[in-house]
């Protein structure tokens, strides 16, 4: 057996600032710029050090101006550049919302596939936090609706690592989202160059009674549940979706085929959500290899609110997924 | 002799420039023909009346400088070298267009010509255009940027946004502003207290000069200057370029329910293209002859793009990602 690549244990936010560092070590054209992302190093310091190294050139402070350095993000990539914006919570990306989803999604489909747009846009969601309703969503959803955008959710340092120098090498735009619970995390991530493919949803624990489906954040909540029902001997295929889109959907089917069970576990609205897509294109597609419903554990479709005890009951926990499973399992 | 060789060089140039706005106003005729006979679909936004902007502009620009353009932009597209077959095929939604037939009118797109994208969003693209000067200006300078658009564009958060950041980092570029007097059909005093654009620009830091918009010379000169400007890093300029559209705002308005006849006439007689045959002492046969000539080449180019295949609808899903 070859043994494992060196790693070394770094938080999510260094996990971040050592890819951004070899990217644009590696390639002159990769550039920072957003807010506080330079002289402060950045909200969550995801981008400290970077200007020491690259200068102001490179890592460039901007106005609170969403809307206006998003859209010169975009034409610097027309004209060769690979720009990597930091917008600092994913809900301002809202007032940017034309440039995101009219401007740089479209790009590419409205020039009949001639122009590309490389760019990646680094930000945060989720709650658990006390941030209240403008700075705890996770707005996946709609990013994923509109076509054009790669739409991507790390659950680690290490997959935040590889999907993030797969994205700034991605030839399409990609919406990198970040969670705020996970920047005080620390794990495992190699010492060599990483690169996890864009668009593969990862087996991340085996099982074969139930599939049980998440990202991002809730992840870590999803195999907590799981390992809390293998102690009764149920065992549960937790699946990394990593990209929201495109889909890993080939991955999903291999594991229903086996579990014929499924449940979706994501902190977004239920209403449109990334889960209500999912359990629709499931039944639509596997209905003869399913044994019951497909069920989901989503964010409650109210605005995040922000008493602790609200905030609770809104969002998922590792009870509420274990619950559901044992629905699902009648167990 | 050098002064004679500089002269009739000019001469030249701008009967070019003169044929140029006449294929322009031609291909804006043809076109609402087309349109109006139920050949062309979609909206027609025009901009006749002021054709002496894009020629002007475009002629101080280098083809590797990039712009970005309005929904009301071809005449930018043609006057930066865009293939003007392609422009109407695209429009006519051919799978040979600019982008085949997934773009149509208000996106025309050319990266070889710089031409970095028209919008159909007011204001969508000032960003783009400011993110091309800031990137040009990581590597150096010397590829300038202009972001083309009309005066309603000026009241866009968005457009607010990059005056400030292209103020602040002296960005190479130009802010090439059609004042038309209307932003769709609410004129400029009904949209802002301030009306002389040129003011606004001081609170950005971003120096800025009123031109005749219907002076082909006059739009070039300033242009120009600016882009001189932009190159030797000495950052943006904001031209306020006066001019009208003596059509309505899109194939269906006929531009008349919210502009006097008076109002109108008056600027009709300021036409851009009258006013350089003149300059240029060039008979009225022998621009009717160039005006045939343009309309020519415009009925030439439907009618072989009218020839040309559909899209194929089994490739609707092709081109959304690399």
């Amino acid at each position: 057996m070859i043994a494992e690549t060196a790693s070394k244990t770094l938080s999510f936010p260094q996990a971040i600032a050592a890819t951004l560092s070899q990217e644009m070590a590696r390639d002159p054209d990769v550039f920072v710029m957003g807010e506080d992302v330079a002289h402060f190093g950045g909200m969550f310091r995801c981008t400290e050090g970077l200007l020491e190294q690259f200068g102001e050139s490179r890592v460039i402070d901007t106005p609170i101006s969403e809307s206006g350095f998003i859209g010169m993000a975009l034409g610097a990539a027309l004209v060769g550049k690979r720009p990597v914006v930091e917008l600092m919570f994913v809900d301002f990306s809202l007032v940017a919302a034309d440039q995101i989803l009219n401007q740089i999604a479209k790009t590419r489909y409205m020039s009949g596939g001639r122009v590309g747009v490389p760019l990646v846009i680094r930000t945060q969601g989720g709650g658990y936090k006390g941030a209240a309703a403008q700075h705890s969503q996770m707005l996946e959803a709609l990013y994923v609706h509109i076509p054009g955008l790669r739409v991507v959710c790390p659950s680690d340092p290490r997959t935040a690592q590889g999907l993030l120098a797969s994205a700034v090498r991605c030839p399409d735009p990609v919406l990198f989202i970040e969670h705020k619970q996970l920047y005080g995390t620390s794990g495992e991530v190699p010492e060599r160059e990483l690169l996890l493919d864009l668009g593969k949803a990862e087996v991340v624990k085996q099982g074969t009674d139930v599939t049980l489906i998440s990202y991002s954040y809730t992840l870590t909540l999803a195999l907590q549940a799981a390992e809390n029902l293998q102690k009764e001997g149920k065992s549960v295929e937790v699946i990394d979706l990593r990209s929201l889109n495109p889909l890993d959907f080939d991955t999903l089917a291999e594991s229903i085929r086996k579990t014929h069970r499924v449940v979706i576990a994501h902190e977004a609205h239920g209403r449109c959500g990334v889960g209500a897509d999912l359990a629709c294109q499931i039944q639509e597609r596997l209905f003869d290899d399913l044994d019951g419903p497909v069920l989901r554990v989503c964010g409650a479709d109210v605005p995040v609110p922000f008493a602790k005890v609200l905030e609770d009951e809104a969002l998922p926990s590792a009870e509420k997924i274990e619950q559901t499973l044992r629905k699902v399992l009648g167990v | 002799m050098v002064a004679t060789i500089h002269a009739s060089q000019q001469t030249s140039n701008l009967k070019l420039q003169l044929s140029l706005m006449l294929l322009l106003r031609s291909f804006e005729k043809e076109l609402t023909a087309l349109s109006q006979s139920g050949k062309l679909r979609g909206s027609l936004h025009l901009a006749t009346g002021q054709e002496a902007c894009p020629v002007g502009f475009c002629a101080a620009l280098d083809p590797q400088d990039t712009m970005t353009v309005t929904y009301r932009g071809h005449g930018y597209a043609i006057a930066k070298g865009v293939d003007f077959k392609l422009i109407i095929a695209e429009i006519l939604g051919k799978q040979e267009g600019l982008c085949h037939g997934r773009g149509g009118k208000m996106h025309l797109v050319d990266l070889d010509k710089g031409l970095l994208g028209a919008n159909g969003i007011v204001g969508g693209g000032i960003g783009t255009a400011a993110g091309a000067a800031l990137a040009s200006k990581m590597d150096g300078g010397h590829r300038v940027s202009a972001a083309v658009f009309g005066d309603g564009t000026v009241n866009q958060g968005h457009s607010m946004e990059v005056f400030n950041m292209a103020g602040l980092w002296k960005l190479p570029m130009i802010f090439f502003c059609e004042n038309n007097l209307y932003a769709e059909m609410t004129p400029l005093s009904r949209s802002t207290a301030v009306i002389d654009l040129t003011r606004k620009m001081e609170a950005f830091g971003i120096p800025s000069v009123q031109v005749d918009g219907n002076d082909v010379q006059a739009v070039e000169e300033a242009s120009q200057e600016a882009v001189r400007r932009a190159r030797e890093g000495h950052g943006p300029t904001f031209i306020e370029a006066m001019t009208y559209r003596t059509v309505g705002h899109y194939q269906n308005d006929p531009g008349t329910s919210y502009r006097s006849q008076k109002e109108i006439q008056s600027w009709m007689e300021l036409d851009p293209i009258t006013r350089l045959a003149s300059v240029l002492k060039v008979s009225d046969k022998d621009l009717e002859s160039m005006r045939q000539e343009a309309v020519g080449k415009v009925k030439e180019t439907i009618e072989w793009a009218m020839a040309l295949p559909d899209p194929k609808p089994s490739d609707l899903s092709e081109g959304i990602y690399a």
